[in-house]
């Protein structure tokens, strides 16, 4: 084990699985030699050479239709979007192309080899540009996975899981987590598997369930809550398309409730899907109305970030009303 | 990834403002066959046998035939679309001729006759119109999104250009696993108009990817002719700007097209780099069976391009070359005819897919969610087999 932020796990994951595929390519918007503006991919143009680790233009529809032609001949390409919020222009070639180019030709080609990693999420005040949760959009697109870590060991599991996975991933990473989460990491190659959520922490009258950054912000909310003697199960739901329904259903089952947090606004957000699933599965079990704690349906805003934000105290007065339903 | 030496920038100097015409640029055309089959004065042929010509030629037929038949039955309602090749022949046909079979095709749509080239069947193209069960694409998409892995030819997506820096990505995959193959990449003047055309030129042209830019500057992007789509000299240009070797052909011409994609692949190969390619040609039929061209131009200007007619021109250059006679290209034509239309009537009555393969290929394995659906929608169609007929009888 070593100690590792999330940006040096998927630096490590990177180099790992280059290490493992001479196929790998890795590109995107300053990620040669500078190693891309988080660092994600320091070093790996050194270690791999310039034809394997480069930088592109700056035109995110061609780093994802080069992406596509480089994953339908049988490369390995991983694409940097430099943030989620600029992953637009590239939505044609992502939602028309990666996600269909299987389906449409009867599996003649696919684009199977494909990850695209995109930094996401606010709290590093970067306002609308810089802050955006933007996988709504993906996961109501069949042929997409789309996944989220919440820590360096999982960061480092999941990517590793998404680069071999033979369908295409959009791999978001919180940004605000980048440095900020620290923790010990397996040091040689390992996966930590697709489409299954995990148990953060068990509990026996409400689940509580995120991916990404807001995972801290239950577990602090469930702090509270336990002060005030609930005890929340919380899940990281980790991959969203395609999801882990069983693991979520069970645990709902068992408690009775059900709150989904995220930071992405709440119209149209992926919580929306998770609450309709969950009350098809479970509705004879609820003792409440499945409740979400999310984003406000504005563009992601500067200075009032704090108000915005779905945080622990939001999520806390979420738990109590659920309880007290 | 690229090469320092492919970036210049001019260090000539000067002290009064000085614009650069946006029309400066003067892009010749090259021009080969003459319209009675001869070659012009001083015209270099490219490199041709009888084998290949006549190959070529029989391609022509085949595809003549084809577009009007299926127009025909789109016209009785027996496929739901269709568009055709016809006028484009010579820049499909003569393009795909120069290539070798391991390079990659990547088309807009309008390329059935390069997929011919390659090999595809009379019996693989009525399956696909047909979708039905034997159908490559597994009756997914609508007529004419032709794909064919086993020929290298990748299937045909709806949305404009997106193949455009696809064929920059399957190039530079190509260089990387040291093949000397390339991907050509076919598109309309309308085409180039999307970003997906500058993002993938420029990335082809920064990252050194062995593509060719085969563009069909052909008229008319649907109704819109070529006068409101761009300003400035032709397509080529946008070559240039991208620091592109670049050539304009006449597209109707069969040895043109032939002669620069010959040249045009040698070099992708030996640089790698990308080269562009803009072929003067004219869309002889409408952009698609649901579009009518009579709404938007003449039967004047469709006349004087008749007289421009690839296939003709290079007919007549067969006969003088003493390779074709008349009455073997009547007997081509009558073939190809019958064929045609007998493979319809096989086409037509092989059924559609089986229903399970309705959720096969969204991921590489059905998801459990899928499964559920499909069972779901079994269930409901048991339940009410005379409204989902195309079903009936099937498992």
């Amino acid at each position: 084990m070593a100690k590792m932020n999330m940006l040096q796990a998927i630096n490590d994951a990177l180099r790992i699985a280059m290490q493992a595929d001479p196929n790998m390519l890795v590109f995107g918007e300053d990620v040669g030699h500078f190693g891309g503006v988080f660092r994600a991919t320091s070093g790996l143009q050194e270690t791999f050479g310039r034809e394997r680790c480069f930088n592109t233009p700056l035109t995110e529809q061609g780093i994802a239709g080069f992406a596509n032609g480089l994953a339908s001949a049988g490369m390995t390409p991983v694409a940097e979007i430099q943030f989620a919020d600029y992953i637009f222009p590239a939505f044609d070639q992502i939602v028309n192309e990666s996600a269909k180019f299987r389906y449409r030709s009867g599996n003649e080609f696919n684009v199977g080899g494909l990850t695209f990693r995109t930094p996401y999420g606010g709290g590093i005040a970067g306002g609308h540009y810089h802050s955006q949760s933007p996988e709504a959009y993906f996961t109501g697109t069949p042929g997409l996975k789309v996944v989220v870590p919440r820590n360096p060991e999982q960061a480092k599991g999941l990517l590793l899981a998404a680069i071999r996975d033979p369908n295409p991933v959009i791999f978001f990473e919180p940004k605000k987590l980048y440095r900020a989460s620290v923790g010990e990491v397996p040091e040689g190659d390992y996966q930590t598997p697709l489409s299954r959520a995990e148990i953060v922490k068990s509990g026996e009258h409400i689940t509580v369930l995120a991916w990404g950054a807001q995972v801290d912000v239950l577990m602090d909310a469930a702090k509270m809550a336990e002060k005030e003697g609930i005890s929340c199960e919380v899940i990281d739901l980790r991959t969203l398309a395609p999801w882990d329904v069983e693991t979520v259903a069970e645990s709902v089952r068992k408690t009775g409730r059900l709150l989904i947090n995220h930071e992405a606004p709440l119209t149209g957000g992926f919580a929306g899907e998770v609450a309709a699933t969950i009350q098809q599965e479970c509705f004879l079990y609820l003792e409440s109305p499945i409740s979400r704690v999310c984003g406000l349906d504005t563009p992601y805003p500067l200075c009032h970030e704090k108000e915005y934000m779905p945080d622990a105290l939001k999520t806390f007065e979420a738990i109590k009303a659920s309880i007290n339903y | 990834m690229t090469d320092a030496t492919r970036s210049k920038q001019s260090q000539r100097v000067e002290h009064r403002v000085n614009f650069i015409d946006g029309n400066a640029l003067d892009i010749p055309i090259l021009k080969i066959l003459q319209a009675d089959g001869t070659t012009y004065d001083g015209a270099v042929e490219p490199i041709i046998d009888k084998t290949l010509a006549l190959k070529i030629y029989d391609t022509c037929v085949f595809t003549r035939v084809l577009d009007d038949r299926m127009l025909g039955a789109q016209r009785q309602g027996r496929i739901s679309f269709y568009m055709t090749c016809t006028g484009e022949e010579a820049s499909v046909i003569g393009s795909a001729a120069a290539l070798d079979d391991g390079d990659v095709i990547l088309a807009q749509y309008r390329e059935h006759a390069a997929l011919r080239y390659r090999g595809f069947t009379t019996e693989q193209f009525m399956n696909q119109m047909f979708s039905n069960e034997l159908d490559l694409g597994k009756g997914r998409q609508m007529p004419i999104h032709y794909g064919c892995n086993a020929l290298n030819y990748q299937t045909i997506s709806s949305p404009l250009a997106t193949q455009i820096p696809q064929a920059t990505g399957v190039g530079y995959a190509l260089k990387m696993q040291g093949k000397r193959n390339l991907a050509i990449c076919y598109f309309g003047e309308g085409a180039a108009s999307e970003g997906d055309f500058h993002a993938g030129l420029n990335m082809a042209a920064v990252s050194g990817a062995p593509v060719i830019f085969f563009c069909r500057n052909n008229g008319y992007a649907i109704s819109t002719p070529t006068e409101e789509q761009y300003a400035g000299d032709g397509i080529a240009s946008r070559g240039v700007g991208y620091g592109m070797h670049t050539i304009r052909i006449d597209g109707n011409d069969m040895l043109a097209v032939l002669a620069a994609t010959q040249q045009a692949r040698a070099y992708a190969i030996e640089h790698h780099a990308p080269v562009l390619i803009e072929a003067m040609t004219y869309r002889l039929g409408a952009h698609s069976s649901s579009d009518d061209p009579s709404g938007y131009r003449s039967r004047e200007e469709e006349g004087q391009w008749r007289e421009h007619d690839p296939v003709q021109r290079f007919k007549l250059w067969l006969v003088n070359k003493g390779w074709l006679t008349e009455a073997e290209d009547t007997q081509l034509y009558q073939d190809y005819r019958e064929e045609i239309l007998a493979q319809v009537k096989v086409a037509e009555k092989i059924p559609a897919p089986a229903l399970e393969q309705l959720i096969e290929d969204v991921l590489d394995t059905p998801t459990p969610a899928l499964k559920q659906q499909l069972a779901q929608l079994k269930q409901h169609i048991s339940q009410y087999p005379k409204s989902y007929p195309k079903l009936s009888g099937r498992g």
